[in-house]
């Protein structure tokens, strides 16, 4: 957000410029008082009292197109100036190309805003040419690896032009530098879903490389929802792939209490007894300890959530008998 | 345990019960004093301020702090006659937040004569697409909120039936996540907010049971810090409209004891700011109107007494709804 206190040297107010002085500004009508009623700066004022009458006037000229840069360098999240500058840029048949380079630096400047980026998705689609984009957002992403409207426009891009190629480097490396990245491991997801596809070897692949994530930090609750989305493609569930069962049960033996490790297991367990396959590792008996452990020990804000699971198991083991105590 | 936590601590004098009047005072004169330049630039979602300002009035019973005939006048003036739609003050294009927010208001008032409802009926109608996402305004761009925005506003003018009601909640569950969450579009990351807007559509819908209730409502909880405070995502800091959009989506999957409650008051109680009033995102930060209408919002739903129920789907108090005859759906376990 810009500073709306500035008044930096050499700014002449519009109300002074003689190449104005045909149009009569138009006052922000202030609405009801005194909910509403804001403090500006006088630039913001000039500003946006030109640019309230050339909005009127429907004014399309090469200056109300710069008129509408200093309106957006005062607040670039006023969805309207953006609105108007579309029209203008059609109105006048503006160069996209130099266009395109002023909204990425404007995207520099407010990477966190919907406008901004919602005015360069308008002007990819007007030129058909994605070939920035994934080097812009991935700009935007090392400044801040989990801006949301970043993410949404790369993803944007990829599914429209199909820029699928090398998305999976690029997760790598973030998750590199920051493993608990939760928007990395969900563009992950992304780019097997639309692109990679689900088959066997890759969700072993997928399931392997999520293992060695979470070997290296345990308590990663990305990874680990990660892995149960992996594992809806492996039809043997979460209890029947025995990579994951030994990993499981390797950590747990090593004293790892983290919850996501002991929720996974109670999941699992899950799975097992409704599919009939409950055994000495996934069964009842056991959820019910751990929950209990997770809601007195190891989670204990999540308590009443641990709780209502523990219910949950008490009912299967009442009403399928459960054979097979530890 | 010493897993390290995105978090923040509360100190020991931060405010401990809540701060009523000042509250009512601080929205009474909010914008009134010049030195507030984090505000000056508000003009393009004034709609949706006195949304919030107005909301958070009725909930603390002070709702005739509010200068009830300049609004509906203003509300008036900011419908375009065209399409229908209405924007966020004077001379600005109609967006669906800005509509929404307006027809929210003239609920509160029982106003809805004091525009072409017919107009909004048509506006919103026209933002649906083939998919039946919606756009949030003419340059199309797709979002779940939108969605929410689309059958809230329709729903409060009891006009559900002039969009394709399915293929709404159809693009609202192409948007599901592997983790039972809910994002701007399908593939888009599980966001707290996105997750109340979708939870919030099929509520409404009376689609509630095409959620994966246990695992979303996990997912929700896991978002509950040791301060007490809720964040959006993973790994990053509380927030106290995240408080709301977590607390508010729990109700609606009936399932909001699931969070410390306590622990969660504490932290609303800390963000409200004990000299000016209001409430901020994080104990000690500038508060805002937004802000503050999810703080008290977020109380209600913890059942404080001196404020007003609130309607968890609508954001809005229970009485509103009742009076408006809408049964949004609550899931029953
Ligand atoms: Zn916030």
């Amino acid at each position: 957000m810009s500073d709306c206190d500035d008044n930096d040297a050499g700014w002449i107010f519009y109300k002074d410029r003689p190449d104005w002085s045909d149009v009569k500004p138009v006052p922000e009508d202030d609405g009801p008082t005194p909910v509403v009623v804001i403090a500006h700066s006088e630039k913001f004022e000039d500003v946006y009292d030109y640019f309230r009458a050339v909005l009127q006037n429907d004014e399309k000229s090469e200056r109300a197109l710069e008129l509408t840069k200093d309106a957006v360098e005062l607040n670039a999240a006023n969805y309207t100036v953006w609105q108007y500058r579309r029209e203008l840029l059609k109105a006048l048949g503006t160069d996209l190309r130099s266009e395109l380079d002023y909204v990425e630096s404007v995207i520099r400047l407010s990477p966190k805003n919907y406008q901004v980026w919602h005015h360069r998705r308008v002007l990819v689609e007007w030129l058909q040419d994605p070939s920035h984009e994934l080097d812009l957002t991935e700009e935007a992403l090392l400044q801040d690896p989990k801006n949301y409207h970043a993410w949404q426009h790369r993803q944007w891009a990829m599914k429209t032009f199909g820029l699928y190629d090398t998305e999976i480097e690029f997760v790598d490396s973030l998750l590199t530098e920051d493993v608990r990245n939760n928007s990395a491991w969900n563009q992950r997801y992304f780019v097997h879903n639309n692109y990679t596809g689900w088959s066997d070897i890759n969700v072993q692949k997928e399931i392997s490389y999520t293992l060695e994530k979470i070997k290296f930090v345990k308590n990663n609750e990305s990874a680990w929802n990660y892995l149960r989305g992996v594992l809806i493609h492996d039809k043997r569930g979460l209890n029947g792939n025995g990579l994951v069962t030994s990993f499981c049960e390797e950590l747990y033996r090593n004293r790892c209490r983290s919850p996501f490790l002991l929720a996974f297991i109670i999941d699992a367990c899950e799975d097992a007894i409704k599919k009939n396959e409950a055994d000495g590792c996934h069964n009842a008996i056991r959820a019910i300890e751990l929950c209990d452990a997770l809601a007195t020990k190891y989670d204990k804000i999540r308590e009443k959530y641990w709780k209502y699971l523990s219910n949950r198991f008490q009912k299967y083991k009442s009403e399928n008998g459960d054979n097979h105590s530890v | 345990m010493s897993f390290k936590t995105k978090d923040v601590v509360l100190s020991a004098d931060r405010p401990k019960s809540l701060l009523i009047p000042k509250h009512a005072d601080y929205l009474a004169s909010y914008g009134l004093n010049k030195d507030d330049f984090e505000y000056c630039m508000t003009e393009y979602l004034r709609m949706s301020g006195i949304y919030w300002s107005l909301t958070a009035m009725e909930l603390m019973d002070q709702t005739s702090r509010m200068p009830k005939d300049d609004i509906i006048q203003f509300i008036t003036s900011c419908q375009d006659n065209e399409s229908g739609g209405i924007s966020a003050s004077n001379g600005h294009d109609p967006h669906m937040l800005y509509t929404l927010s307006a027809v929210q208001v003239l609920a509160m008032y029982d106003r809805l004569d004091a525009i072409d409802v017919d107009g909004v009926v048509r506006y919103v109608s026209s933002m649906q697409q083939e998919d039946g996402s919606f756009y949030g305004d003419k340059w199309g761009e797709v979002d779940t909120r939108f969605s929410f925005c689309a059958v809230m506003t329709l729903s409060l003018l009891h006009r559900l039936d002039a969009i394709n009601v399915n293929k709404a909640v159809d693009f609202v569950l192409s948007c599901m996540n592997f983790d039972g969450g809910f994002g701007s579009k399908p593939g888009s990351e599980s966001h707290a907010g996105l997750i109340y807007c979708c939870v919030g559509t099929l509520s409404i819908c009376n689609r509630m049971d095409a959620l994966k209730a246990d695992e979303l409502a996990w997912w929700l909880c896991e978002r509950q810090l040791p301060s007490g405070g809720l964040n959006g995502r993973p790994e990053k800091l509380p927030d106290l409209c995240y408080s709301w959009w977590v607390m508010a989506s729990l109700s609606m999957l009936n399932r909001i004891h699931w969070v410390d409650k306590d622990n969660l008051e504490q932290y609303i109680l800390a963000c409200q700011d004990a000299e000016s009033g209001g409430f901020s995102d994080r104990p000690g930060d500038i508060p805002d109107p937004f802000h503050t209408l999810f703080g008290l919002a977020g109380l209600s739903l913890l059942g404080n007494s001196s404020i007003k129920r609130v309607n968890p789907t609508y954001c809005m108090p229970q009485e509103t709804i009742d009076r408006l005859r809408l049964e949004p759906q609550i899931l029953l376990i």
